[in-house]
């Protein structure tokens, strides 16, 4: 295949896998493509950085559809523009980056009723209704995503303030207190400031926000990045275990891509803006077709030091 | 309350540095009021031996050593005494200091919160509103700031107090028609008829810094993570703009009154002398003027305590809206 990604042929078709069954799919990939549903599709998105002297073309025409309750991991190196896909997917972008084209679908069920909604045509309180509610998001910076001068609380019923006008300060109250025991925060903590708390406290408690109005897709940029490795396999663990409870879909995005095979159904890999190869975890760690991704993956050396083995060392993954 | 503790401690042995220092300076200064008081005297004929000494005794016992002295001067200030006028001769320093300082404190402090709010809520504007048309307007608040206060006063008095007769040009209130300071509506309304043009004067001088400090704290604030976080979360424009972006932005604002304070006293000094305004700024020139240690000693001393006051109050303000300060601090 060649190195140079220009056109969407060199891509692997996109292959449906629902969730946790990823050990089951052949190695060409191929699956029953009707008992998967999408949750959101993404067709042909470009997005630029409108900057002087030549605007940055950050992404380059890409698929992307993630199915209901998959975990699709989107690796890459920094600047190759998973974030900003991410961002746009959420309609989060700010100038000067810029959707140029491309359509995003968001495949709604609620209460048994599928509807699809137009993400690009949504527009203020429908975007602002829309935001959270179906797709919610962790960020990177675990240590600054939540306000430092008010209290957590304030910020969990911000959400429901927002997004559940008729509920009571009780039940907003019993619920942020079943939402932190839920991801293993002690409930009193809702009382607390952001600084009280720990990194990993507080990255449990941006994805109690994230669940807390039950959305269908939780897009999670490298949500471990500023942890240690130790509460880095806390946080995924939580997250494994709450996404088997929930079911939402998750987009994860990390440049860490050995810990990414392990925990998604599918991956895609990106360079440069466009999305150069995809399959699911099991495809992409035995049977690479890219040269980036190859290069990805010899990259990272094993428990025994021997660079490279990791791409061809079986299962001491 | 171990925050606003730790924070009395400090601001007790300020007040003591300060305060020995006022007692401190005057005294290695050549000169003392005694003879000044005694050459104005002297002017209008002899001065008897008797006078001599009651006229020293007035003005503190010379004798005695600076240790003395310095532990009669604590216990005249726990007893409000700030000694004796020269200027306004028999008047007591704390009596004139007593009727100036409210009008200070009123005017000044009205207009300092009043720029305060409005340069923060147009700096929050302006920070929301960035990379807009409003970016092109922010840079002339600072030309407001670098005019002079005394030039701004003369120029509201020329336009709105001569050339359109508006506004009254000097005293703090209608002498004319109130004797005396009163509480009645009539009097309040003429307070604060008689303040417009020096508190715009204020307003004016001021506003543009907060303006430019909040506008780009808020800029900076608006890239932090967790306003994008509101962002995502879908909350409504203006609780962001406020709870997530203003609230942050505006603390190191706050942080900086204490330091604006300083500036905004040397600005109402002459502000005040050029309104004839009967605050504190007028009382210590006229002091200057006429070689008043008393009286200057005094005012010295009173504005470095409302400065101390006005810092501890942003002190405990900051601390209520900062949580981390509160823990650290």
């Amino acid at each position: 295949m060649s190195d140079a990604p220009t056109a969407d042929a060199t891509v692997a078709p996109e292959v449906p896998v629902t969730a946790g069954t990823h050990e089951h799919v052949g190695a060409d990939g191929t699956r029953d493509v009707a008992n998967a549903e999408a949750v959101i599709t993404a067709r042909n998105v470009h997005i630029e950085y409108e900057v002087d002297p030549v605007a940055v073309r950050a992404v380059r025409g890409v698929d992307l559809t993630v199915y209901r309750g998959e975990i699709l991991g989107l690796a890459g190196e920094s600047g190759c523009g998973k974030s900003t896909l991410a961002y746009g997917l959420n309609r989060l972008l700010k100038a000067p980056a810029l959707m140029t084209e491309g359509e995003v679908t968001f495949h709604d069920r609620t209460d048994g009723v599928d509807t699809d909604i137009d993400v690009l045509a949504l527009d203020g309180d429908q975007l602002r209704a829309f935001r959270w509610d179906k797709i919610s998001m962790v960020f990177q910076g675990a240590m600054n995503s939540l306000n430092p001068v008010i209290k957590i609380r304030k910020q969990l019923f911000d959400v429901f303030t927002t997004h559940r006008p008729g509920m009571t300060d009780d039940a907003m109250e019993e619920r942020s207190r079943e939402l932190l025991e839920l991801v293993g925060v002690d409930p009193d903590r809702i009382n607390s400031y952001a600084h009280e708390l720990s990194g990993g406290m507080r990255q449990r408690v941006m994805i109690a926000m994230a669940l807390a109005l039950e959305p269908q897709l939780m897009i999670m940029d490298e949500p471990t990045t500023a942890l240690d490795v130790v509460v880095q396999r806390d946080i995924i663990r939580e997250i494994m275990r709450l996404r088997e409870i929930f079911g939402f879909a998750v987009i994860f995005i990390t440049h860490d891509l050995p810990m990414l095979l392990e925990i998604s159904d599918r991956v895609a890999i990106m360079l440069e803006g466009q999305i150069v190869e995809r399959g699911t975890a099991h495809q992409i760690y035995t049977n690479a077709q890219h040269d980036y991704t190859k290069k990805l993956l010899s990259s990272f050396p094993s428990l025994t030091g021997e660079r490279g083995s990791f791409v061809r060392g079986g299962e001491d993954l | 309350m171990r925050y606003i503790a730790r924070r009395l401690v400090i601001y007790a042995i300020t007040l003591w540095a300060a305060i020995s220092l006022n007692f401190l300076l005057p005294r290695l200064l050549p000169g003392n009021p005694a003879d000044i008081m005694i050459a104005k005297l002297s002017r209008r004929g002899d001065v008897s031996d008797a006078q001599l000494e009651s006229i020293r005794r007035l003005f503190g016992n010379p004798d005695a050593s600076l240790w003395q002295q310095y532990l009669d001067y604590w216990g005249q200030l726990f007893q409000g005494d700030l000694g004796t006028s020269v200027q306004f001769y028999p008047s007591s320093v704390s009596s004139l200091i007593g009727s100036a300082l409210p009008w200070s404190i009123g005017l000044v402090g009205v207009a300092t919160v009043l720029s305060f709010i409005i340069g923060i809520s147009l700096g929050m504007f302006a920070g929301w509103k960035r990379g807009t048309w409003v970016d092109h307007i922010v840079p002339s608040t600072t030309l407001l700031q670098s005019l002079p206060y005394f030039w701004v006063a003369m120029v509201l008095i020329y336009f709105f107090a001569r050339e359109n007769e508006w506004f009254p040009r000097t005293d703090g209130y209608d002498i004319w028609t109130f004797n005396n300071t009163e509480w009645s509506w009539a009097f309040a309304g003429s307070v604060i008829y008689h303040g417009i043009l020096p508190a715009i004067t204020i307003i004016i001088s001021s506003v543009g810094g907060w303006l430019l400090g909040m506008r780009n704290m808020m800029v900076s604030t608006m890239g932090e993570d967790y306003v994008v976080t509101a962002e995502a979360k879908g909350l409504k424009k203006g609780r962001i703009m406020r709870t997530y972006g203003a609230r942050n932005a505006m603390l190191p604002s706050i942080a900086g009154i204490g330091v604006s304070l300083g500036f905004v006293v040397s600005g109402f000094v002459v502000m005040e002398q050029v309104f004839s305004y009967p605050g504190i700024g007028k009382l210590m020139i006229e002091g200057v003027e006429g070689n008043d240690y008393a009286l200057m000693q005094g005012v010295f001393l009173v504005i470095t305590l409302t400065v101390l006051a006005a810092m501890f109050i942003t002190d405990l303000v900051y601390g209520l809206i900062d949580p981390r300060a509160r823990q650290n601090a």
